[in-house]
């Protein structure tokens, strides 16, 4: 039964609500342009106001858990890509790290900073699709979006010549890359990223000072700092709620300590944040971009002793996790010493992050839910697996 | 931070009648976990939130884990009278593990930086004594994944105050991620199927005479 | 002034859209299908197998070791050995695949095949006009639609197949030089066995 019709077992303290009270039950989704995948929403609605929102999710449940226990370790890496298909090499590059902590696997150097490379190209071109899709769902009918595919394209055909594919890249091994960058890449690289800070002054100039951009978002969906932290928010999320939490910062995993950035934080931690809060990080991206690109070391891109294929690890169990442009990816996985790992569990950031989507849209109308779920930056490819 | 020694020594006396033993872990990953017992679970976690030197205040990943029972063989010296003359010999004796499902949470520390810790809490077993406290009044992150966890595994929490299914639909009844889930029967099979899936294929199709 | 961020926002789009008439960069359609986009180099679609020469029974370079059937991730690949032996380029007899499927409805082009076969038989396409209007039947390819000859290979991936034609090359003219050898050997002046025991009276 969705939970609605049975409501003294969600909110025992609330009085039972009858239909004589002029509260409106609506579906919204799963076939939504605005939901962001097969994503459904059961608002209760007093007008136009919402007294109650319940995400269901579950329609792109591919059992990916399961599938992952009947793999071996190789076999998992393109179902990964699978996960956040917007962000491939990040998903990537959050499973090889569990693997090589559980299986302590060591990476060359070349590869951490070819890693970090990919890793933040990603980033930069799932946040400008994210502003891209915010607008789309505010009603810009696509201007922005397709400003950002425009960019968005350019990354993607270089990660064709590096991986062999545009969204499904399969490009991260144990312990290193699967290939080198081919001839020409860096320089093509280079011109990409010394291309994006215009880029993103004419990005900002069309939406940040937008009085319709602001009077939508600023005020809506403020979620305070205390929630977040408690609900398990992470990313830009959390930052934007003015709490200081990266993990390229906290856990210093790859080469990410050698390069210098800084972490862009909100204050009201509203809709308007969040969306600064990923324009900054575009640009603390791009510094990471060309110091990475600017001190590429030679090398082998894949430790000699990684085994491609029949990787045994020994019987124990890790925990590795990555700053995924949407937040904290992580991977558990428990090994009993076979091919196969016993148990393999993903820690999706969309998810966790739509635990405190109720309590950001109570009191705001339908319009403002949409702007919400749209900064919330949901992948049902990950919410579901 | 404290080894999780000095850690388990702490609980044990902040939290009276707590059962903590530290789980060692193979890999070098170097995470070993605490085990807690049942009926202290919540108290130990909000130990673990509010102390001001642990300050876990952010429940990272909440998951489960399937142990169905396993039969282990185990040579044991024992002494027996053989042809009257007592003998050490060499028995091999077959022992049953315990089976049941175990619920692992991994905390971090956002206010002071540490983690991760990995608490895991077990239930009974597995057929009908699977109930578990539910840590979402301490960590509200673990709605959702507590609601997964009761969804894929059959665990049933405590006290998390929304517990239905999330990932399946509702009317849905056997519990996906445990070990010895069966899959129904129910697709249609393409031509080239392989292994498991091969042999069901051929259940569907009628037997051809083979060339 | 109010609405100041707009007109900002407007004579941004305003110089998109003039600026597609002069500037190439702001218009990015590419009019598919009159105007298609090259593939890149490394791009790669469904498997395919590589012969060399021109026969695609004689000079099929896969041997059968089932390694790619184990190793993909969905378990689109199908191989039956066959009883027989042939001969491969350096002159050994390997087992040769009587029947190859690959499930393209299946397949999901992560290339783990390619990469981890032995002998450099499976490799990527670059094809993806593959759609078809029977439900399974035209999606399964077999051996004969799979088997492209190294001259094709060399076409769409111009890097690795010269690296490879040249390793094999290296690896033929060894194996040749040591054949020679071998056959040199007994027309020389036989090496009296020396005896490794000494005789004791």
């Amino acid at each position: 039964m969705n939970g609605l019709t049975d409501k003294t077992a969600l909110n025992p303290g609330a009085a039972r609500v009858t239909l004589d009270h002029d509260l409106l039950e609506v579906a919204m989704g799963p076939h939504h342009p605005s939901t962001h995948g097969v994503f459904r929403m059961n608002l209760v609605l007093d007008g136009e106001t919402v007294v109650r929102l319940k995400p269901v999710f579950g329609y792109l449940h591919r059992n990916h858990e399961k599938i992952g226990e009947s793999n071996n370790y190789l076999g998992s890496i393109p179902y990964t890509d699978r996960l956040d298909y917007i962000c491939s090499m990040t998903n990537n590059w959050a499973y090889v790290l569990s693997v090589e902590k559980l299986a302590g696997i060591s990476v060359p150097e070349r590869a951490e900073y070819i890693r970090v490379i990919v890793a933040e190209l990603t980033r930069l071109f799932n946040h400008t699709c994210q502003v891209g899709f915010l607008l789309q769902d505010m009603g810009a009918l696509g201007t922005p979006l397709m400003y950002a595919f425009r960019e968005r394209e350019k990354i993607l055909d270089l990660f064709e010549s590096l991986s062999g594919a545009r969204m499904m890249h399969n490009y991260m091994r144990f312990g290193g890359c699967r290939c080198d960058f081919p001839a020409g890449w860096v320089e093509r690289a280079r011109s990409v990223v010394a291309h994006y800070p215009t880029f993103l002054d004419q990005f900002e100039a069309l939406l940040s000072g937008n009085e319709i951009l602001k009077v939508r978002t600023q005020k809506v969906g403020v979620l305070p700092a205390a929630l977040a932290i408690n609900a398990g928010i992470t990313g830009p999320m959390l930052r934007a709620s003015g709490v200081n939490y990266d993990i390229r910062k906290v856990d210093k995993y790859g080469v990410y300590d050698r390069f210098d950035f800084s972490v862009p934080m909100g204050e009201h931690g509203d809709v308007y944040d969040r969306y600064m809060m990923r324009i900054l990080e575009m640009r603390e991206t791009l510094k990471i971009l060309n110091q990475a690109i600017s001190t590429l070391p030679e090398g082998p891109i894949l430790d000699p002793k990684a085994k491609l294929r029949n990787l045994r690890p020994k019987a124990g169990e890790a925990y590795g996790r990555i700053e995924a442009p949407k937040g904290e990816l992580g991977f558990y996985l428990i090994s009993d010493g076979g091919p196969n790992p016993y148990r393999y569990r993903i820690r999706p950031p969309s998810l966790i992050n739509l635990t405190i989507l109720e309590d950001m849209c109570l009191g705001h109308t339908v319009a403002d839910v949409v702007v919400i779920l749209g900064s919330v930056d949901i992948v049902l490819g990950e919410v579901d697996r | 931070m404290q080894t999780l020694e000095q850690l388990k020594v702490r609980l044990e006396t902040a939290v009276p009648g707590a059962r903590i033993e530290i789980v060692p872990n193979g890999s070098p990953a170097n995470q070993p976990s605490l085990l807690i017992d049942r009926e202290h679970g919540r108290a130990v976690a909000k130990f673990l939130r509010d102390d001001s030197d642990l300050r876990f205040d952010y429940a990272s990943n909440a998951t489960g884990v399937d142990w169905p029972e396993k039969t282990i063989k185990e040579k044991i010296k024992t002494r027996k009278i053989v042809d009257g003359v007592e003998k050490e010999v060499e028995e091999v004796v077959e022992k049953k593990t315990a089976a049941y499902l175990e619920a692992v949470y991994h905390l971090y520390s956002m206010a002071l930086g540490h983690g991760p810790l990995v608490i895991r809490l077990r239930t009974e077993n597995r057929s009908d004594k699977v109930t578990l406290p539910s840590l979402t009044p301490i960590w509200r992150s673990c709605e959702f994944q507590e609601r997964e966890i009761f969804d894929l595994f059959g665990i049933v929490f405590e006290g998390h105050g929304d517990l239905r299914r999330i990932l399946m639909w509702d009317e849905f009844t056997d519990h996906p991620m445990r070990k010895d889930y069966v899959d129904p029967d129910d697709y249609e099979y393409e031509p080239t199927p392989h292994d498991r899936v091969l042999e069901r294929a051929r259940l569907h199709y009628p037997p051809e005479a083979t060339a | 002034m109010l609405g100041s961020g707009i007109i900002r926002g407007m004579i941004e789009t305003g110089r998109n859209f003039v600026g597609s008439y002069f500037v190439k960069d702001r218009l990015t359609t590419v009019q598919y299908p009159e105007e298609k986009l090259a593939p890149q180099e490394n791009a790669r679609t469904i498997p395919f197998l590589v012969y060399d020469g021109d026969d695609a029974a004689a000079g099929l370079r896969c041997t059968a070791c089932t390694i790619c059937e184990q190793e993909c991730p969905p378990k689109c690949i199908y191989i039956i050995k066959d009883k027989a032996k042939k001969p491969d380029f350096v002159g050994k007899m390997q087992l040769f695949p009587a029947v190859f499927d690959i499930d393209i409805s299946v397949c999901m082009s992560c290339g783990i095949c390619a990469e981890v076969c032995p002998f450099e038989s499976i490799k990527m396409d670059q094809v993806f006009t593959l759609s078809s209007d029977t439900r399974f039947g035209s999606l399964l390819l077999h051996k004969e639609q799979l088997a492209k000859s190294n001259d094709y290979f060399r076409k769409i991936h111009p890097t690795d197949a010269t690296a490879i034609d040249a390793e094999r090359a290296e690896t033929k003219s060894k194996a040749e030089a040591k054949a020679r050898a071998a056959a040199a050997a007994p027309a020389a002046p036989a090496v009296p066995a020396a005896p490794t025991k000494a005789v004791t009276p």
